[in-house]
């Protein structure tokens, strides 16, 4: 692709082209470009058949196809092999793969250790763990990890689990700072639904022993999600769901296991997903993750600055330097719920997310029992959009005045 | 969804907003998807009739104009009432139409109610 045309990008994607609507909800999930949809329409209509099993065309066509996608995504996050690539439903179902698994190779001895800006999908799993269960608390309103408490904490812990960028406060984390301070025998996770999206993620360099990621927040579809581990960790976990697929051989008195990672792929996988994604892949990587993360972060920096100029009253999560985080902006207005201005944004055809974003801690802490607006942006959003929520919110604080 | 001027009016003058002292019967109710809280407080005539209704809480614009709403509409009248009103009443009251998405928040007080009026005839042997 010769340049990065805004005009361009917008016109791949249907449901957005022509401005039918200004979709800031993208921390939710993102819209699909034409190629993901054409993708998996022919999926469906020219080679559908079940993956690993077939001894005819179609089987192995589509078990190609499904295999290569797993191919391409491990090339996206620099992973060194395919088999470290686990397809999941998505990034809580990979949380939960590992809450399932590890603390059953630990013998549920040692704590876990999370974040007080987690995702619901990185704190409820490890809570219902069997394992001991500690937080690192956030500083405040500006949504930082108190460093000296994960230092303090990150030692002891036999699991430390947190997210790459915060989907409520934007906080992107030091992970490779942070990481240095996990014992080597201990294991590091990150929740990287908010960062593969959005920026160039290389587990090579993350330090990480276990990321997640889901699909449909990276203009791949839902149902299909990432684990990827470190080869010989995955190796020495046991499995999560049992069933076809994930056996070598299966006798009335046990089983053996496949090997990576259909170990861990019970059941037939969804096919045109995991094709899908892969097509969304290289999507992300014709437009590049560098101009992607340089576009987002110019949108948050913008819609901050006009919030601050022009709506007095609100107030943004977590860091106020575009730097420090990723291309979404939640914030709250005195006197206006978040779920009313969602509302009336919803009558301008604008489209963002109101409530605790599934961080109800956050919201706690920060003591706003309504939770937040946030307008979350993507590769197709522009400057035009976040004009039209800026005078959306001033409708908004005009019809509340009181 | 609309806002009228009438439904913003009741959010921002709340009427039968408060406590009662020594309440018939109280119930709170809450809606997790706005963190709502809508907590009622009834007096109750011995013939069933609701003397004084009011509402206490925080929440978004429909959940509290919605408590305010019906306490009024309620005060004066029997529990029976409260018992059959259903959505579709709240709807009417309210004036506006409802997308399924903030359904919960008009609906948490009258929830309120019928739980407070069970209560109450529950303690009452009914």
């Amino acid at each position: 692709m010769a340049g990065f045309s805004l005009a361009n990008v917008q016109r791949d994607f249907p449901l957005i082209t022509g401005g039918k609507i200004a979709y800031l909800d993208n921390a939710a999930t993102t819209q699909k470009p034409v190629s993901v949809l054409e993708k998996m329409d022919s999926f469906y209509r020219e080679y559908n058949a079940n993956v690993h099993r077939g001894i005819h065309r179609l089987s192995e066509r589509a078990t190609d196809e499904y295999e290569g996608a797993r191919e391409k995504i491990a090339r996206f996050i620099g992973a060194k092999s395919p088999k470290e690539i686990v397809f999941t439903k998505n990034t809580t179902e990979s949380l939960n793969l590992l809450s399932r698994t590890l603390p059953k190779l630990l013998g549920n001895r040692g704590t876990v250790l999370s974040t007080e800006m987690e995702h619901h999908s990185n704190i409820v799993p490890w809570q219902n763990s069997g394992m001991k269960f500690d937080y690192v608390p956030i500083t405040g309103w500006g949504g930082e990890l108190d460093l000296d408490s994960f230092a303090l904490k990150a030692g002891k812990a036999s699991i430390v689990t947190l997210t790459h960028a915060s989907n409520v406060l934007g906080t992107i984390n030091p992970v490779e700072k942070l990481g240095r301070l996990v014992p080597k025998e201990s294991f590091l996770i990150l929740d990287c639904a908010q960062s593969v999206p959005n920026m160039p993620v290389n587990v090579g360099k993350l330090g990480a022993d276990f990321i997640a990621f889901s699909g449909h927040k990276m203009c791949g579809p839902t149902g299909i999600g990432v684990l990827w581990g470190k080869e010989e960790l995955l190796e020495n976990l046991p499995p999560f769901l049992y069933g076809g697929d994930m056996i070598s051989s299966v006798s009335m008195k046990g089983a053996e296991w496949n090997s990576l990672p259909w170990k861990f792929e019970a059941g037939t996988p969804p096919i045109g997903e995991a094709i899908g994604l892969g097509e969304a892949v290289t999507y992300l990587k014709r437009i590049g993750m560098e101009r992607i993360r340089t576009h987002e972060e110019k949108l948050a920096s913008y819609c901050m600055k006009r919030l601050s100029e022009e709506i007095p009253n609100a107030r943004v999560l977590g860091p106020l330097d575009a730097k420090k985080r990723g291309g979404l902006v939640a914030f709250s207005i005195d006197g206006v719920h978040p779920h009313d201005i969602s509302g009336i944004l919803d009558n301008f055809n604008i489209a963002v997310r109101a409530g605790f974003h599934c961080a109800e801690p956050v919201s706690k802490k920060l003591s706003l029992p309504g939770g937040s607006t946030r307008a979350s942006f993507y590769l197709y959003n522009d400057p035009s959009e976040v004009d039209l929520l800026i005078d959306g919110l001033k409708k908004a604080e005009f019809l509340f005045k009181r | 969804m609309d806002y009228s001027e009438y439904l913003v009016d009741y959010y921002l003058h709340p009427r039968n907003k408060g406590k009662i002292d020594k309440p018939s019967a109280r119930a709170v109710k809450s809606n997790p998807l706005c963190g709502d809280t809508v907590s009622v407080e009834l007096r109750i005539s011995k013939t069933g009739k609701v003397e004084t209704a009011r509402f206490n809480g925080t929440g978004c614009a429909i959940s509290s104009a919605s408590a305010s709403i019906l306490m009024e509409h309620f005060e004066g009248k029997s529990t029976r009432e409260i018992k059959r009103a259903d959505g579709k009443k709240v709807k009417a009251l309210l004036g506006i139409e409802i997308s399924p998405a903030r359904e919960k928040c008009a609906l948490v007080a009258l929830d309120a109610l019928k739980m407070a009026v069970s209560d109450y005839e529950k303690k009452r042997g009914k």
